[in-house]
C-alpha cells in the first residue's frame, strides 16, 4: 500500500514540470546566448512576428533570437543530418526548428533531436492537451516531448462573397460547383503540403470509416479506400483552373490566385489568414471563410531542438516564451498572424483570458464555435502514398 | 671591343634553322638586313632582344660592347627597338611616354628638363601633355624614336620603322632617325624590304641566311 | 631563377585550377556517390527509382528543349544586335541598359515576367475590361505551359545581356570595323558581311560563354520553378524538389537525377559542337559562293530591333511591375494600377536591408577581388612563361559553370562541415570564389591575350622589368576590362543562392537568400523590394567599372572603348 503510494507519487513527480530551480539554471545558462531559429521565411508577417518574439526574449531573458529564413524546412533538416554524418555532435548550426509532420517523423526516426524537453517547460501546464490532442500527436506520431507546440492550424476555405455569395458546404457540393464554374478552383500541386492536405480532406470526407486513416497504410485495402478520392479528382480535373494542365506551387501561390481573382474558392491552413490579408490590403474586404460540414483537418506547428544545438538552453527559453499567453494572444490577433492558440483558455488567469477575448477576429475569421470539429491528420504514410499516386496519375501530362 | 657582335647566332624551331647571323656592327654603323616577309627577319631581332617565343631555340652569342648578353632578360640588354608602328603607350601623355625610359633616379625638374630637350630636338616643343592619339604619323614616329634614345641604349634595332609612313614623310623621318644614330654613335641593325632604306642607311646590306 | 618569386608565380595556374576544380570534384563525389549506392550499399536502386518516375521522359525532353532552344535564340538575338544595330540610337540605349539587365537576379526577372504574362497580369489588366470585356481573369495557360515557352522567353531575356557583354568584350580583338568596311566595299549586305567577315573570329572568342549559357539554361532552377511547366517540371526543378523532400529516400533519387542531368549537359554540349562544325562549313561555303544578301538587311534590322525592344521592354515592365507591387496596397483585377499606395512593405523590410546589403557587398567584394587577383596572376604567368592553358585546363575552369549546382553543392557542404569550414562569411566567400573565378577569368582573358605584345617588347627594350611592365603598362591599359571583370564577378557573387545557403548554414544572410526565401511565398510586394535592391547593387558595380576608366583616361583617345 505504502509502496504503491510511493510509486504513484514518483510517477507524478516525473510528470511534473521542471522545478523552479531547474528552470532557473536553464535561464541563467541561456542569458547572453544567440538562438538560431530555422523557420520558413516565405511570409513577411510571420517574419515580423518572430522579430517581435526576439525583442521579447531579449527584454525578458537576455536571449538574442536570429531567424534563419528558409525557403523550405527540409533545408534545416538536411543540415542537421549532414552535421550528424560529419560527426559534429556539438555546436550545431540549428538551435531551434519550426517543424511538424514528415519532417518531425524523419528527425525522430534518425535520432537527431535533443532529449525530451517540451513537457518540462514551465508554460506546458497551460497547453490544452485534452481539447487539442494534435499538440501531442503530430500526424499520429506521438511527440514524446521532443517538440513543443506553438500554433494550431486548421484547413479553412476562402471565397470572395462579392462574386460567390453562397459557398458549398460538402464535397459533393464543391464538385458540383467546380463543374458549374470551370477554371475557378485548383489546389497546390502535390507533394506540396497544402495540396496533399486537400487530398487528405477529400479522402477523409469520402471514407465511410475514417478511423482506418489513423493506422499506417494497409496495402491490401489501399486501393479500395482511395478509389472514391481518385473518382472525385478525375471528375474535377477537366474543370479545374487551366483545365488541370498546371497547378500552383504552394499556399502563397494559392493566395495570390484568390487575390488576382483567378480562382473564386481557395483554402489555407490558417483560419485567420484571410482577415490578416484583408487588414494588410492584400485581399478584397469581401473575402470570407467557410468550413465543410463534418469538419476540416487540423494540426499543430511545433518547435524542436536538434541533438547538437549550440544553444540548447536558449532554445528552451524561446520554446517556453512561445507558450506565454501574451505571445499566444499576439499570434492569434488577425492583424498579426491569426494563428489559433495551443493554450487552454480555461487554464489562464482572468487577465490573460481577457487578452484573447479582446481580439477582434476581423471580417473573415469564423468564431471558434463555427469552425466545426477538427479532423485529426491521417498517419504520415497516407500523405506519402497519396502524393506519390497523385504524381503517377496527374504529375505528367502524358 | 665596342659595337654589336652576333657570334654564330642561330635560331631553330623544332630542329629546323629559321635564321642564322654572323656579323659585327661598329658604333655609328647601320647594317641593313633585307628580305621578303617570312624570311626570319623579325625572329632574328627577337633573338637579339631576348624576346623569343618559347617555341624557338637560340644558340650562339650576342655580344654588346664586350658584354655577353646571352641569357640576360631584355631589360638588362640596353638594346633599343623601333617598330613598324610607333607603339606609343596610349594611356600615357607624350611626356609620360618619353619619361618611361628615363632612369628612375632622375626626378623632378631634371626629369622634366630632359623630356623638354628631347621634345625640342624632335621639333615638338609644347607637346608634353598631348594625348599621343592626337598626333600625326610623323610626330608619333619622332616621339617613338626620342623615347628609345632617352633610355640611353647601347645599340638600336629598327624593324621596318618607315614602312607605314607615306612617301613624303618617309624620307624626312628616315633622315631624322639616321642622323640621330650617327650623332649618338650607336651600332644599329635595320630590317627592311625597301631598297631605298638600305641605300640611305649606307652600311652593309645582307640577306639573312635561311 | 631569373626573378624572385618566379617559382611561386609559376604555380599560380595550378593553384587556381585547384580552387575551382577541387571543390567541384569533391562535392560531385559527395553528391553523386549516393546515386550509385556507395556508402549505403543500395547499388543502382536510386536509378531504378528514377526510371520509375513517370515524368522522367518528359522532364528530360523539357530540359534539353528549353536549354537548347533558349540558347539558340539568345545567341541569335545577340548576333543580330551586334551585326545590325551598332551606330543606331537603339544600340547606345541598349548598351546603357546592359549592366542593370545583367545584374537583375534570375528569380526577379522570372517573377516580373510572370506578373506581366499571367492572365491576371499587367498586359491583360491594361486591356481589360474595355478591350477584352473580361471582368475576371481569363482561364488561359500563358504561364507554366507544357511546352516551356514561358520558360524559354525568361531564359532568353536573361541570357542575351550576358552574351552581349561577353561579345562586346571580345569584339575589339576581331578588328570588326575594318572587316565590315572591307565586306561592304565588296558589296556585301551588313548581315552577310558581318557573318562572313566578323562572326568566325568573334564566335571563337565567345564559344565558352555560349557553352556556359547552354549549361545554365538546361539546369536553371528558380526560373523553371516560376515560369516552367509543372506536370512534370524540368529535370533540374524536379531535382530541387526531391532534394527538398523530407523523405530522405528522395535524396538518392535526386542524386541519380543529378548524375543524369550532368550526362544531359555533356550530351547537349557535344550536339552543340557538332552543329558548330556544320554551320561553320555552311558559312564558309556561302562566303565562297559570293552571296551578298543585301536584301536581307532591312528585314533583319527590323527583327533585331523588335526582338531587342521586346526583351528589354518585357524585363523592364516586369521589374517596374514588381517595383509598383512593393508600394501597392490593394490591387485587384482588372485595375491597371493599385487602388492605394503604401510604404508599409518597405518600412517593414528596412531594418534587414542595411545588414543584408552590407553582407552581400562584403562577400561580393572579397570573392571578386580574390578572383581578380588569381586571374591576373595566372594571365601574367601565362604571358611571362608562354604557358597557354591546355584544353584540359580550360575544361576544368568551366566545371563550376557546367556541372549543375544541385549536383555538387550538397556534397561540398558535407565536405565543408567535415573540416569545420562552414557557417562563416569567409567560408561563403570561398564558395562564391568557385563560381566567380571562371566568370572573371572568362571576361578578362580575352582582352588580356589580345593586348598588343609589342608594347611589352618596346618597354623591355626601354629597360623596363616584367613587374614594371605589369603595373605601369599592362594593368592600366587593361583597367577597363579588369574592372568589368570585377563587376561581373561581383554580380555573380550577389546572385548566388544555393552556395550561400548551404555553406553559410543559414547564418550568412544576403539579399539573395532573403529574396529567394521570400519568393517561395510568392508575395509580389516583398519580392519587389528585394529584387530592386538586388538589382541596384551589381548595377552600381557596373556603373563604377564603366565610369572609372572613362574618367581616368578621359583625355586619351587611344583608350576609348572600341
Amino acid at each position: 500500500m505504502f509502496a504503491r503510494l510511493f510509486a504513484t507519487a514518483l510517477a507524478c513527480l516525473a510528470a511534473l514540470p521542471a522545478t523552479a530551480s531547474d528552470w532557473d539554471t536553464v535561464l541563467a545558462e541561456a542569458r547572453g546566448q544567440t538562438v538560431y531559429w530555422h523557420a520558413w521565411g516565405g511570409d513577411p508577417k510571420i517574419n515580423a512576428f518572430i522579430d517581435w518574439v526576439g525583442d521579447q526574449a531579449l527584454d525578458r531573458h537576455g536571449v538574442r533570437l536570429e531567424q534563419v529564413k528558409l525557403a523550405d524546412t527540409t533545408d534545416a533538416v538536411a543540415r542537421v543530418l549532414a552535421e550528424k554524418q560529419a560527426g559534429r555532435t556539438t555546436g550545431g548550426a540549428v538551435d531551434l526548428i519550426w517543424i511538424n509532420g514528415e519532417n518531425f517523423a524523419a528527425m525522430k526516426a534518425q535520432g537527431v533531436l535533443s532529449a525530451p524537453f517540451a513537457e518540462r517547460l514551465p508554460n506546458w501546464r497551460l497547453v490544452d492537451v485534452v481539447g487539442k490532442p494534435a499538440v501531442i500527436t503530430d500526424f499520429t506520431e506521438p511527440t514524446e516531448g521532443l517538440e513543443s507546440p506553438w500554433a494550431m492550424a486548421r484547413l479553412v476555405f476562402e471565397h470572395d462573397s462579392a462574386r460567390l455569395p453562397d459557398s458549398p458546404r460538402t464535397l459533393a457540393g464543391l464538385l458540383d460547383w467546380i463543374k458549374a464554374n470551370p477554371g475557378r478552383f485548383t489546389y497546390p500541386q502535390p507533394p506540396d503540403y497544402l495540396g496533399t492536405t486537400f487530398l487528405k480532406q477529400v479522402l477523409h470526407g469520402l471514407t465511410p470509416d475514417p478511423s482506418v486513416l489513423q493506422e499506417p497504410v494497409d496495402p491490401a485495402s489501399y486501393e479500395a479506400v482511395t478509389a472514391p478520392l481518385w473518382a472525385w479528382l478525375d471528375e474535377a480535373a477537366p474543370n479545374l483552373w487551366r483545365e488541370g494542365r498546371a497547378f500552383p506551387r504552394n499556399e502563397p501561390a494559392m493566395a495570390q490566385l484568390l487575390a488576382d481573382g483567378e480562382v473564386a474558392i481557395s483554402f489555407a491552413f490558417n483560419p485567420g489568414r484571410a482577415s490578416a490579408a484583408i487588414a494588410a490590403g492584400e485581399l478584397p474586404a469581401t473575402v470570407r471563410t467557410f468550413v465543410l460540414d463534418g469538419g476540416t483537418i487540423g494540426n499543430a506547428s511545433f518547435v524542436a531542438i536538434p541533438f547538437n544545438a549550440a544553444h540548447e538552453a536558449g532554445a528552451k527559453v524561446i520554446a517556453n516564451l512561445l507558450l506565454d499567453p501574451t505571445v499566444q494572444a499576439r499570434a492569434q490577433d488577425p492583424a498579426v498572424l491569426g494563428f489559433q492558440t495551443v493554450l487552454d483558455l480555461g487554464a489562464l488567469s482572468p487577465e490573460d483570458r481577457a487578452r484573447f477575448d479582446a481580439l477582434d477576429l476581423g471580417p473573415a475569421t469564423l468564431p471558434p464555435a463555427d469552425l466545426g470539429p477538427t479532423l485529426l491528420e491521417p498517419h504520415a504514410s497516407w500523405m506519402e502514398r497519396i502524393a506519390e499516386d497523385w504524381v503517377r496519375r496527374y504529375g505528367s501530362a502524358e | 671591343m665596342r659595337g654589336l657582335w652576333l657570334d654564330g647566332l642561330r635560331v631553330t624551331r623544332d630542329g629546323a634553322t629559321v635564321v642564322e647571323l654572323n656579323l659585327t656592327v661598329a658604333p655609328g654603323e647601320v647594317v641593313t638586313i633585307m628580305g621578303p616577309s617570312g624570311s626570319g627577319k623579325s625572329t632574328a631581332l627577337a633573338a637579339i632582344l631576348g624576346t623569343l617565343a618559347p617555341a624557338f631555340r637560340a644558340s650562339g652569342r650576342v655580344v654588346l660592347d664586350g658584354r655577353d648578353l646571352t641569357g640576360r632578360p631584355p631589360r638588362a640588354r640596353r638594346i633599343g627597338m623601333m617598330f613598324q608602328d610607333d607603339v606609343l603607350f596610349p594611356h600615357l601623355s607624350v611626356a609620360g611616354n618619353l619619361g618611361f625610359g628615363l632612369p628612375f633616379g632622375l626626378r623632378g625638374a631634371a626629369r622634366r628638363a630632359r623630356i623638354a630637350s628631347a621634345l625640342a630636338e624632335a621639333g615638338l616643343e609644347g607637346f608634353a601633355d598631348r594625348d599621343p592619339a592626337t598626333l600625326s604619323g610623323g610626330q608619333r614616329a619622332r616621339v617613338a624614336l626620342m623615347r628609345t634614345l632617352l633610355a640611353e641604349p647601347a645599340a638600336l634595332l629598327l624593324d621596318e620603322p618607315f614602312s607605314r609612313l607615306d612617301a613624303y614623310l618617309r624620307g624626312q623621318i628616315r633622315g631624322f632617325v639616321l642622323d640621330r644614330i650617327r650623332q649618338t654613335g650607336l651600332p644599329a641593325i635595320l630590317v627592311t624590304h625597301d631598297a631605298e632604306d638600305a641605300r640611305a642607311a649606307g652600311g652593309p646590306v645582307l640577306p639573312p641566311a635561311p | 631563377m631569373r626573378h624572385p618569386g618566379g617559382a611561386l608565380l609559376r604555380q599560380a595556374p595550378r593553384l587556381t585550377l585547384l580552387v575551382i576544380a577541387g571543390p567541384v570534384l569533391a562535392g560531385l563525389t559527395g553528391t553523386v556517390a549516393p546515386a550509385f549506392g556507395l556508402g549505403t550499399g543500395g547499388g543502382l536502386d536510386a536509378f531504378r527509382a528514377l526510371a520509375d518516375w513517370p515524368g522522367l521522359g518528359a522532364a528530360v525532353r523539357l530540359s534539353l528543349a528549353t536549354g537548347l532552344i533558349s540558347t539558340v535564340l539568345a545567341l541569335a538575338l545577340t548576333l543580330l544586335i551586334l551585326a545590325l544595330l551598332p551606330g543606331t540610337r537603339a544600340f547606345s540605349a541598349l548598351m546603357r541598359l546592359l549592366s542593370p539587365l545583367l545584374a537583375v537576379p534570375h528569380a526577379a526577372v522570372a517573377l516580373g515576367l510572370a506578373f506581366l504574362l499571367a492572365p491576371s497580369g499587367w498586359i491583360v489588366r491594361a486591356l481589360s475590361p474595355w478591350a477584352t470585356g473580361w471582368a475576371e481573369p481569363p482561364d488561359l495557360l500563358t504561364l507554366n505551359d507544357p511546352a516551356g515557352l514561358a520558360l524559354i522567353a525568361g531564359l532568353v531575356a536573361k541570357e542575351v545581356p550576358f552574351l552581349l557583354l561577353m561579345a562586346l568584350a571580345a569584339l575589339p580583338q576581331t578588328d570588326a570595323p575594318r572587316r565590315m568596311l572591307l565586306a561592304e566595299s565588296l558589296g556585301h549586305g551588313r548581315a552577310a558581311g558581318w557573318a562572313f567577315a566578323v562572326l568566325p573570329a568573334l564566335y571563337a572568342q565567345i564559344r565558352l560563354p555560349v557553352y556556359a549559357v547552354l549549361a545554365y539554361s538546361m539546369t536553371a532552377v528558380e526560373m523553371a520553378m516560376i515560369l516552367g511547366p509543372t506536370r512534370p517540371p524540368t529535370l533540374s526543378a524536379q531535382i530541387a524538389l526531391w532534394m527538398a523532400d523530407p523523405a530522405l529516400a528522395e535524396r538518392a533519387r535526386a542524386a541519380a537525377a543529378a548524375a543524369l542531368q550532368l550526362g544531359l549537359v555533356v550530351a547537349a554540349l557535344a550536339l552543340w559542337r557538332l552543329a558548330e562544325a556544320v554551320l561553320r562549313r555552311g558559312l564558309l561555303r556561302a562566303a565562297a559562293l559570293g552571296l551578298r544578301l543585301v536584301w536581307l538587311d532591312a528585314a533583319l534590322r527590323l527583327l533585331a530591333l523588335g526582338m531587342a525592344a521586346l526583351t528589354v521592354g518585357a524585363v523592364g515592365a516586369g521589374l517596374a511591375g514588381l517595383a509598383i507591387w512593393s508600394v501597392a496596397g490593394m490591387w485587384a483585377f482588372p485595375a491597371a494600377l493599385p487602388e492605394t499606395l503604401s510604404l508599409r512593405t518597405w518600412v517593414a523590410a528596412a531594418p534587414d536591408l542595411v545588414a543584408d546589403t552590407a553582407m552581400t557587398l562584403g562577400l561580393a567584394l572579397a570573392a571578386a577581388l580574390a578572383a581578380l587577383a588569381l586571374t591576373l596572376t595566372c594571365l601574367e604567368t601565362e604571358t611571362r612563361h608562354g604557358l597557354r592553358p591546355g584544353a584540359g585546363a580550360m575544361a576544368l575552369l568551366y566545371l563550376p559553370l557546367i556541372v549543375p549546382q544541385v549536383a555538387f553543392l550538397p556534397g561540398l557542404q558535407a565536405a565543408a562541415l567535415a573540416v569545420g569550414l562552414d557557417g562563416t562569411p569567409l567560408a561563403v566567400a570561398t564558395a562564391h570564389l568557385v563560381f566567380v573565378l571562371p566568370y572573371v577569368f572568362l571576361s578578362l582573358s580575352g582582352p588580356w591575350r589580345a593586348w598588343d605584345g609589342r608594347i611589352a617588347t618596346a618597354a623591355a627594350a626601354l629597360g623596363a622589368g616584367e613587374a614594371r611592365i605589369f603595373w605601369q603598362l599592362r594593368l592600366p591599359m587593361l583597367l577597363a576590362p579588369a574592372l568589368t571583370a570585377l563587376a561581373v564577378g561581383m554580380a555573380v557573387s550577389v546572385g548566388q543562392y544555393l552556395p550561400t545557403l548551404l555553406i553559410g548554414g543559414g547564418r550568412v544572410v544576403t539579399l539573395t537568400t532573403e529574396a529567394v526565401a521570400l519568393s517561395s511565398g510568392g508575395n509580389r510586394r516583398i519580392v519587389g523590394t528585394y529584387a530592386l535592391l538586388q538589382m541596384l547593387l551589381p548595377a552600381a558595380c557596373f556603373a563604377v567599372a564603366l565610369a572609372a576608366p572613362a574618367l581616368a583616361f578621359r583625355n586619351r583617345r587611344g583608350m576609348a572603348p572600341a
